[in-house]
C-alpha cells in the first residue's frame, strides 16, 4: 500500500482546538470489502444497482428498532457543545469530524425522507438526497469515528454520535459497500473463532510455550489450560493476548492470578475470543453469532463462572449486552457477576490478602492509566458507579509504587480514545490513526515531561496495538504502553500451585 | 365578530391542535419504538430513582452542558429559566381568578421577558462568531432564534413600547378557552406577538423544538446501568432468541 503523505500533528503545550480545514480528510477511506468478505456475513457482495432505495428501506427499518436512532436524529439543536470533543476533529480540523456534523451525514437524508420538514423544505432545514457524494460521505466519516461516546458524554441530550456511525455502518453493509477489515475479522470469528484465524493446535502450542517462558521465569510451571471440562472459569480474552507484546504479558499476569488464587480455569478454543467486531459494524444479529459461541463454550465446558480478559469493546458487549444477546446465565454460578471482568476478579483477590506484591519489581517505571473508551463510557466494573476507574487504578497501585493520572478533562468518562478503535485499527487508516491519537499524546507528554512518567498501562487490546504504533510516530518508545496485568505480573509473589 | 377576530381564534385552534397532536405522536413513536440494548453513559445511576434524579439534574440544571461549554451553558440556561418564568407569568392570561403564586411572579416575569431576549442573542451570536457553530448552523437554525427573538422582543413592546389592553386581550384569551370568543384588541404588536407564538406553536412538532421531549427518551441519560443483572430484551430482539443454545 503507498502510505499517503500527511504531516503529523505537533504536540503543544495545551490542547489547542483546530481552525476548521474542510475535506481536510475526505480522502481518508479503508478499503471496501470484497464479495469473500461480505457474503459470509449474509450481506451483498458489491454496491447493489438499487443501492439508494434499498439504504433508505434501511433505515426505517432500523428507525423502527431503535430509539436512539429516533430521538437522536430528531433532537440535536445544533448548540455546538460537541463540536471540540472529538479527538479525530482535534487531530484533523476536519469539520464533518464534529459529531454533530458526522450525525448531519446522516440527519440530512432522514430528514429528507422520514420529516415533513425535510420533505416539503429541504433548504430550509438542510434535508439532501442520498446522492453518490452522500454515501461516499458516509463511508469517508462514518469510518472517522472510533465509536468512543466521547461527544455523547457532553451533549446535553446524550446524542450518541457511536449510535449514528453504527447505524450508517448496518445500512452500507446492507448495500454492499462494508468495510474490509471488520467484515472480514467477524468471517474469521464466525469460522475458527477468533479474529487472527488461529486454530487449536496452534493456540495450544502458543499456550504451551507461554507456559515454558513462565516456568523459567518463576520457576514453577503456571498453567494456561486450554479446553479443559470442568473447569470454574471460562476466561475469554482479546486473540491478540495470545501472540503479541504487551498483551501476551497480560495474560501472562491473569494465569499467574488464577494460579495463585488456585482457581480452575480454562481458555476455549472454539470461543478463544473476546472481541465482538460486530459492534462496530452496528449489526445486533452478527454480534448475537458471536456472543452466542460463548454461550456454547460455557455449556460444553461446564464452567460455573465466565471472566473477561483486558479488551475494551469486549468488556463493553460483555457487560452490557452479554445478558440480553446470550442470556440468561441461570446455569453459571449466582454469587459472581456474568460476565465478570478480570481486573475485577484480580481486585477482589487483592482485596482478601489472597494475591500480594513485591512492588519494589515495578520500581523502575511511573505509571500513568489509559482509560479505554469503551471500558469507560460503555461499561462498569464493581458494584459502584464509576468503579471502571477505580478498580484498574486500585490494581496498579496495588502493585506499583509510582502511579500518576493524567490531566483530569482526559480521563475518566472524559478519556480522549487511543484513536484506533471502533474497527478502525488497520492500516488503510493510518493518517487517521496517527492523528485521531494526537489529544492522547499530548495529555501523556504533559505527565512525561511534567511528572516523569515512564509507560501507560491500558487494558484495551486495540489501544495497545494503536499506542505500540503510533508512540513513535510521537517520538516515545513503543514500549511504552503496558498490560495492567502485565505489572501484576511482574510483581505478584508466586508459590507452588495449591490445585490443578 | 371582526374578520380579525376569527381569523386569529381559528389561527389559535389550529395551532393547539398541530401543536398537541403532533407532539403526542412524536412522544408515541419514542415510546413505542425499542431500545433493543442498553447504552446509558457512565458514571450512570443503578437504580430508577438515581436515573429519574439524573434526569432532572439534564432538565433543571443542563448538567452536561456545563460540563462541555461554559458560554452555551450560560446563554441556554438563562434563556430557557426565563422562558419558564415567562410563560408561568402568561398563565394569568388563562385564569379567572388568578392563582396567588402567579400575582407574586408578574414582576420577576418581566425582567425575565429582557434576560431571554439576552440569551437569545447570545446563543445567536455564536451562530456567527464561533467559526464551528456557524459551520453546523442551518438556516432553521436561524429562523427559530430570529422567531423566538421575535417573540420576545414584541411581547416587551407590548409593555415599553405600546401598552396592550390587557383586559380586553384576557377577554379574548377567556373565550378561547370556553368557545365564546370576544373581540381580539387590533393592536399591531399584539397580533404580530400573537401570530409568532402560533407559528412556534405550529413548528414545534416538527422542528428541533422536540429536543424537548427527546431528553427523556434518550436511551444514554434515561437508562438503568443493571445490564449484568436483569437481562434487557426488545421485541423484535426476542424473536431472535428462537433455537439457540
Ligand atoms: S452537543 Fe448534542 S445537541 Fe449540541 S450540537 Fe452536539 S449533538 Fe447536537
Ligand atoms: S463517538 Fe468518539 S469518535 Fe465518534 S464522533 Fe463521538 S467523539 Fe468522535
Amino acid at each position: 500500500m503507498a502510505a499517503p503523505q500527511y504531516t503529523k500533528p505537533e504536540l503543544t503545550d495545551d490542547l489547542v482546538i483546530p481552525a476548521i480545514a474542510e475535506n481536510a480528510m475526505a480522502h481518508s477511506k479503508p478499503f471496501v470489502a470484497k464479495p469473500e468478505h461480505q457474503q459470509p456475513l449474509g450481506f451483498p457482495g458489491e454496491l447493489v444497482e438499487d443501492w439508494h432505495d434499498k439504504a433508505i428501506a434501511k433505515m426505517g427499518e432500523l428507525l423502527e428498532r431503535s430509539r436512539a436512532l429516533r430521538v437522536f436524529l430528531d433532537s440535536c439543536v445544533k448548540c455546538g457543545a460537541c463540536t471540540d470533543k472529538c479527538h479525530y476533529f482535534l487531530g484533523t480540523g476536519d469539520p464533518k469530524n464534529m459529531p454533530v456534523a458526522r450525525q448531519d451525514l446522516l440527519r440530512q437524508v432522514y430528514r429528507r425522507h422520514f420529516t415533513l420538514a425535510g420533505r416539503f423544505f429541504p433548504a430550509l432545514v438542510g434535508a439532501k438526497d442520498l446522492t453518490r457524494e452522500v454515501l461516499d460521505d458516509w463511508y469517508s466519516y462514518f469510518h472517522q469515528c472510533s465509536q468512543c461516546r466521547r461527544c455523547a458524554v457532553f451533549c446535553p441530550y446524550g446524542i450518541d454520535t457511536a449510535e449514528i456511525s453504527m447505524a450508517g455502518r448496518e445500512i452500507m453493509d446492507h448495500i454492499g459497500m462494508g468495510q474490509k477489515y471488520s467484515n472480514e475479522i467477524i468471517g474469521k470469528v464466525h469460522k475458527f473463532g477468533n479474529n487472527l484465524g488461529l486454530q487449536e493446535k496452534a493456540l495450544r502450542a502458543t499456550l504451551e510455550g507461554l507456559e515454558d517462558d513462565m516456568e523459567e521465569e518463576t520457576g514453577v510451571r503456571i498453567r494456561i489450560p486450554l479446553n479443559e471440562k470442568g473447569a470454574e472459569v471460562l476466561l475469554v480474552t482479546p486473540s491478540a493476548d495470545f501472540f503479541a507484546s504487551p498483551h501476551i504479558e497480560g495474560l501472562m499476569g491473569y494465569a499467574k492470578v488464577f494460579h495463585q488464587a488456585g482457581i480452575r480455569w480454562t481458555v476455549s478454543s472454539f470461543a478463544s475470543e473476546a472481541a465482538n467486531f460486530a459492534l462496530f459494524v452496528g449489526s445486533y444479529e452478527q454480534m448475537q453469532k458471536i456472543a452466542l459461541r460463548i454461550r456454547q463454550a460455557a455449556l460444553d465446558l461446564g464452567v460455573k463462572r465466565i471472566v473477561f480478559g483486558e479488551c475494551g469493546h469486549a468488556w463493553r458487549v460483555a457487560y452490557s449486552f452479554l445478558n440480553t444477546l446470550a442470556g440468561p446465565w441461570d446455569f453459571l454460578d449466582p454469587a459472581y457477576p456474568t460476565p465478570q471482568h478480570i481486573c475485577e476478579l484480580t481486585y477482589d483477590l487483592i482485596q482478601k490478602g489472597v494475591i500480594t506484591f513485591d512492588k519494589s519489581k515495578n520500581d523502575d517505571k511511573v505509571i500513568t492509566f489509559h482509560d479505554s473508551c469503551n471500558v469507560a463510557r460503555g461499561s462498569r466494573m464493581g458494584a459502584e458507579p464509576g468503579g471502571q476507574f477505580r478498580i484498574p487504578r486500585e490494581i496498579i497501585k496495588a502493585c506499583c509504587n509510582n502511579f500518576v493520572d493524567m490531566r483530569a478533562d482526559t480521563i475518566g468518562e472524559k478519556t480522549f480514545c487511543c484513536g484506533g478503535g471502533g474497527g478502525l485499527l488497520t492500516d488503510d487508516l493510518i493518517e487517521l490513526r496517527v492523528k485521531g491519537a494526537m489529544p492522547r499524546m499530548q495529555a501523556l507528554k504533559e505527565v512525561v515531561t511534567g511528572r516523569g512518567v515512564t509507560h501507560m498501562a491500558a487494558i484495551c487490546a486495540i489501544c495497545k496495538s494503536q499506542f505500540t504504533k503510533v508512540l513513535p510516530e510521537y517520538g516515545m518508545d513503543m514500549d511504552m504502553i503496558v498490560s495492567v496485568h502485565q505489572l501484576v505480573s511482574n510483581a505478584i509473589r508466586i508459590e507452588p500451585a495449591k490445585t490443578m | 365578530m371582526t374578520a380579525l377576530t376569527v381569523t386569529y381564534a381559528l389561527l389559535f385552534y389550529a395551532a393547539t391542535a398541530v401543536f398537541g397532536l403532533g407532539l403526542a405522536y412524536r412522544i408515541w413513536l419514542y415510546a413505542k419504538t425499542p431500545a433493543p440494548l442498553k447504552i446509558p453513559t457512565p458514571p450512570a445511576p443503578l437504580t430508577k430513582s438515581g436515573v429519574a434524579f439524573r434526569l432532572a439534574r439534564e432538565v433543571v440544571l443542563f448538567e452536561s452542558l456545563f460540563k462541555s461549554n461554559k458560554w452555551i451553558w450560560l446563554f441556554a440556561a438563562l434563556f430557557h429559566a426565563a422562558l419558564v418564568l415567562v410563560l408561568l407569568r402568561h398563565l394569568r392570561y388563562f385564569q379567572e381568578p388568578v392563582w396567588e403564586w402567579v400575582k407574586l411572579i408578574q414582576p420577576f416575569g418581566l425582567y425575565a421577558g429582557f434576560a431571554m431576549v439576552a440569551g437569545l442573542a447570545g446563543l445567536w451570536a455564536r451562530r456567527f462568531l464561533v467559526e464551528r457553530v456557524r459551520y453546523i448552523s442551518s438556516l432553521s437554525d436561524h429562523l427559530m432564534l430570529a422567531l423566538l427573538a421575535g417573540i420576545g422582543l414584541s411581547g416587551l413592546a407590548l409593555k415599553y413600547v405600546e401598552r396592550t389592553d390587557i383586559v380586553a386581550l384576557k377577554a379574548f384569551a377567556l373565550g378561547l378557552m370556553r368557545f365564546d370568543w370576544q373581540p381580539l384588541p387590533a393592536e399591531p404588536f399584539l397580533l404580530v406577538h400573537l401570530a409568532l407564538v402560533a407559528v412556534l406553536m405550529i413548528v414545534f412538532p416538527f422542528s428541533k423544538l422536540l429536543h424537548a421531549p427527546g431528553v427523556f427518551f434518550s436511551p444514554t441519560r434515561n437508562q438503568v446501568d443493571d445490564a449484568r443483572s436483569r437481562r434487557h430484551l426488545a421485541r423484535w430482539a426476542a424473536a431472535l432468541d428462537q433455537g439457540r443454545p
